[in-house]
């Protein structure tokens, strides 16, 4: 039962084919099986195995929800009361948070099941979830590659039947790189799609919670629990959820497909294009068209996305200072030695760079040469975008410029790294929602197929890829050893 | 020595603003409560936690930056002021830089009768940080969030003031400007409405501002003017000794009446200001402000103007009566509600009832004599019902009790004798019981009038009509 899909698990639950507590209890088994990949931080089974019981007798007055009983995973980002939040760190090793997180109250709401808390890149910096305190997750389908990050322990979780589902944030690319290093479906949604009440803070003004999944129709399905306005975070936006099921159907006759020329040129793997190339065929054979774009733009994504987010982290980042919770240094000598050695051991090394580069580029006398120069280029970028999806319906194009690297092969070398995020950046930057797809594979490592749309386009980004999905089982595919 | 020295003051006052939630969480502003019990998720800058604006801090502001008719932005924004401190809990302070929300107004004060204006730079929001409690931690220091998010508005003056006598002017003005408006409590004991005074000297004629230095957390309008005439005396030694000042930021030392060093120019935060993420930009249209602009109430130089001119009331009276919009609305209601003169009214609320509220230790607000029943008393002397003198002790029942004046003018039995029948039958046995003085009196002796006057009062209680028994003595002393 561990490889149904959403749907399908929900079938099983109230047909009495298996109960909540059964299924819970064989994911807990395979997490337990499985620990060699590191995808999780911690795991609630007491707690999943109540919640389990509970959605079983919601199930049998037959007042449930889709995801009623359905286990699924949480990144380790998302606030969750009475439970170890780390956020991949040693600074919050010790912190249990008080309150939930509105995107856990909806899940919990629903009735979903929370299996525990995934493993990420410490406070979300990262695209190879080598930088968390708790150690690297290993890619199922090698286990010496990474998984991709910052979501690395949701999409490893994922395709490993692990979970059935999870959540991801995304950043500069936290839920797509992962997803298509992995093999799943992520979705980043429209900034203020999702609410980010409880959801720790990298950089405020780019962060989005969205889900992983095996596919479109499960992404549809934890969306339509995740979306929706929250007056608790400002910047949510309070526009009606649309049904995301309602659509997945749809014809996909006359879909004007745009690639950017951008996308395509140097840089990206030949392999990975050519694997992209297949996958746009097939949206040929769907009745799509398919232009070349140009997004002039998209090259000053990394430079631009390097001042804005560091910037906003050494904010952010900065009521960890160990004086209400977290990591707190032994023995303080004053007030300044408390602050730099809670800091200074507190946070790693990744995390402590971007604080100061971040902090450099807000300094006064820097400002204007970097963080309001980043800003200008934020709206060309996304003057681009508006500009490309007048024109077409979605941008497609690669999700990272080669498969899942090797755990170790990057982490000394941070612009190779950053590097990494070249496609999927400018989509944080704009604001717009993308997804990552599973399209096919190279030596054995996923590819990943990148879709972009317009502002509050998700329902016709979920029909575009489960359309694909339809015809193609690259989704379907499971890593060995892990069936 | 001095005369050749000009000073030159602008003040930054914090006024904290009367909402019941803080600026950026649901939980209370209410001053006093367990330290701690006052501060939530949002307050303690938990992780993951975000601020949403209260919209009533927004009102206020707009409000103020009306009554000094400034330009209100149509656009303002938060920022984040980085910094570190225990009782900043999130590492950096929600304010307002670039694009404040009020913007140049102004606010006229008179010092030595003379009117003058001083200009507002500007005038924004942000929230207040914690507090830090020293000593009965055993040598370690407490925090206290309570504090953290109470929204405050930072008005900042131009450096238009030219002595500590008129930066305590305008601090009073504003103080008086801002509980008019309802939008702060003004206590100044609680911290409430608190100032930073920034200070320079420059030779008299000089056009370039001397180098200032700023005076940090003065608390009270003696403060104020102690501490900048003690700066300023300061700066005028150092130079004429040969010295600079320096920019620094000063602190203020009511004990010892000094200021002192804190920090200098080059050990200043650089706070990295930048626009916070988590918050909109306030945007303001017309109308809201039409909307505000309906509800201003009237203020406090064009109330007193109003009620010199329509109850013919002298400059102190008025002055007075228009300190606080809650006095200044008691007196209005007793004129309209006895109907007498305003200026007697005006004597009574200044007089009478200013002085027991004092001695009470009371505001207008709690005044335990309502507007109702001082009117009804101040009916019974108009009409002649009772003598001012009466009244007086009409007053002392009433402020004791909650009766009215008719109530206890007719308890007391203290209604004016007015019958000339029986004020007669009394002169006439005066009269007859003290013939040495009345032949005194018509030998010429007129202060022996009093003594009649005294005793046909006393005989009647002092309920007799004091005109009437003025008028028959004298006709009957003829």
């Amino acid at each position: 039962m561990h490889n149904k899909t959403i749907a399908e698990l929900a079938k099983g639950l109230r047909s009495g084919e298996f109960s909540s507590v059964e299924l819970t209890s064989a994911f807990l088994d395979r997490i337990k099986q499985h620990k060699v990949l590191n995808a999780y931080v911690t795991v609630t089974e007491d707690r999943a195995l109540q919640q389990a019981k509970a959605a079983d007798a919601r199930l049998a007055t037959g007042d449930a929800e889709l995801l009623t009983g359905i286990p699924i995973a949480q990144k380790d980002i998302f606030c969750t009361e009475g439970v170890k939040t780390t956020c991949g760190s040693l600074m919050l090793d010790n912190f249990i948070a008080p309150y939930n997180a509105t995107v856990i109250d909806k899940f919990n709401n629903a009735g979903a099941i929370m299996l525990g808390k995934l493993n990420m890149d410490e406070f979300a910096m990262g695209s190879s979830n080598e930088t968390s305190y708790y150690g690297v997750v290993k890619n199922p389908w090698d286990i010496n590659a990474v998984p991709g990050g910052s979501s690395g322990g949701s999409a490893a979780a994922v395709a490993a039947r692990l979970a059935v589902c999870a959540t991801g944030t995304d950043t500069g690319g936290s839920i797509r790189q992962p997803a298509a290093h992995c093999g799943i479906t992520g979705l980043k949604p429209t900034y203020g799609r999702v609410s980010r009440y409880g959801m720790i803070a990298y950089a405020s003004s780019l962060d989005q919670g969205g889900p992983m999944t095996r596919n479109a129709e499960d992404a549809a399905i934890l969306l339509q629990t995740m979306a929706g306005f929250d007056d608790k975070d400002s910047t949510s936006v309070d526009a009606p959820v649309p049904d995301y099921m309602a659509g997945l159907t749809n014809s996909l006759e006359g879909l004007k497909i745009g690639l950017p020329k951008e996308f395509f040129g140097e840089g990206l793997n030949s392999e990975v294009a050519a694997v992209l190339e297949a996958a746009i065929n097939e949206y040929r054979k769907l009745g799509a068209t398919v232009t070349e774009i140009s997004m002039p733009s998209l090259k000053l994504a990394i430079p631009a996305y390097y001042v804005i987010a560091p910037a906003e982290c050494s904010a952010n980042l900065s009521r960890f200072d160990g004086v209400r919770f977290g990591y707190r240094c032994e023995n303080p000598a004053d007030l300044t030695d408390l602050y730099t050695r809670s800091r200074g051991e507190g946070f790693g090394k990744e995390v402590k760079r971007r604080i100061l580069m971040g902090t450099y580029a807000l300094s006064a006398g820097y400002y204007d040469a970097y963080y309001i120069k980043a800003q200008k280029v934020r709206r060309l970028i996304s003057e681009d975008f508006k500009r490309a999806l007048s024109e077409v319906d979605v941008i497609m194009g690669p999700v990272a410029p080669s498969t899942a690297f090797g755990i170790g092969e990057k982490i000394g070398n941070p612009i190779e790294m950053y590097l990494s995020d070249i496609y999927t950046i400018a989509i944080n930057l704009a604001g717009v929602p993308a997804m990552s797809i599973p399209a096919g594979f190279v030596s054995g490592l996923p590819v990943g197929l990148q879709l972009i749309g317009n502002y509050f386009s998700e329902a016709r980004l979920l029909n575009i890829s489960h359309q694909y999905q339809q015809v193609t089982d690259w989704h379907q595919q499971i890593p060995k050893g892990f069936e | 020595m001095n005369t050749q020295w000009e000073t030159v003051i602008g003040l930054e006052i914090h006024a904290q603003l009367a909402t019941k939630s803080k600026i950026f969480s649901g939980a209370s502003t209410a001053y006093g409560a367990e330290p701690n019990s006052q501060a939530c998720a949002v307050d303690l800058g938990l992780p993951g936690v975000l601020p949403v604006l209260n919209e009533e801090a927004v009102r206020m502001a707009v409000i103020f930056g009306m009554a000094i008719e400034a330009h209100i932005a149509p656009y303002s924004v938060f920022a984040r002021k980085n910094y570190f401190y225990p009782d900043l809990p999130k590492g950096y302070q929600i304010s307002q830089m670039e694009l404040p929300i009020v913007g140049v107004g102004h606010l006229d004060i008179e010092v030595d009768g003379a009117n003058k204006r001083i200009g507002i730079t500007r005038a924004h929001l942000e929230e207040d940080a914690g507090k830090s409690l020293h000593g009965s931690f055993h040598g370690l220091t407490g925090i206290d969030l309570n504090r953290a998010g109470t929204p405050l508005l930072e008005i900042v003056s131009e450096p238009d003031m030219r002595s500590a006598k008129e930066a305590v002017a305008y601090m009073k003005t504003m103080h008086e400007l801002v509980r008019y408006l309802g939008i702060c409590d003004g206590n100044m004991q609680e911290g409430s409405f608190r100032c930073d005074a920034n200070v320079s000297v420059r030779p008299k004629g000089q056009k370039e501002f001397g180098t200032r230095a700023e005076l940090k957390n003065i608390n009270s309008f003696k403060f104020v003017e102690k501490a900048i005439n003690h700066e300023v005396e300061r700066q005028i030694e150092l130079i004429e000794s040969g010295g600079t000042v320096v920019q620094e930021t000063r602190l203020y030392d009511s004990v010892k009446d000094e200021t002192r060093s804190m920090r200098s120019k080059e050990e200043a935060n650089d706070y990295r200001y930048f626009p916070d993420p988590d918050l909109l930009p306030v945007l303001i249209d017309e109308d809201f402000k039409t909307q505000i602009k309906a509800q201003l109430p009237e203020l406090p130089q064009a109330k007193k103007q109003r009620f010199k001119e329509d109850y013919a009331l002298d400059e102190e009276s008025a002055t007075i009566l228009t300190s606080s919009r809650p006095l200044a609305d008691y007196f209005e209601t007793v004129v309209k509600e006895s109907g007498c003169e305003a200026k007697m009214c005006a004597n009574w609320v200044t007089g009478d009832l200013l002085a027991a509220l004092n001695k009470a230790d009371l505001d207008i607000t709690d005044s335990p004599l309502s507007h109702q029943r001082l009117a009804g008393l101040l009916k019974r002397i108009s009409d002649d019902t009772i003598s001012g003198k009466i009244a007086k002790q009409v007053f002392e029942e009433l402020w004791q009790s909650t009766a009215t004046a008719d109530e206890v003018i007719e308890a007391k039995g203290l209604k004016q004798i007015t019958d000339t029948g029986a004020i007669e039958a009394i002169i006439d046995k005066i009269i007859a019981d003290n013939q040495d003085q009345v032949e005194q009196y018509r030998s010429g002796k007129d202060k022996v009038f009093g003594f009649f006057v005294g005793q046909v009062m006393k005989e009647m209680q002092g309920k007799a009509n004091p005109g009437e028994v003025n008028k028959m003595l004298k006709a009957k002393l003829q």
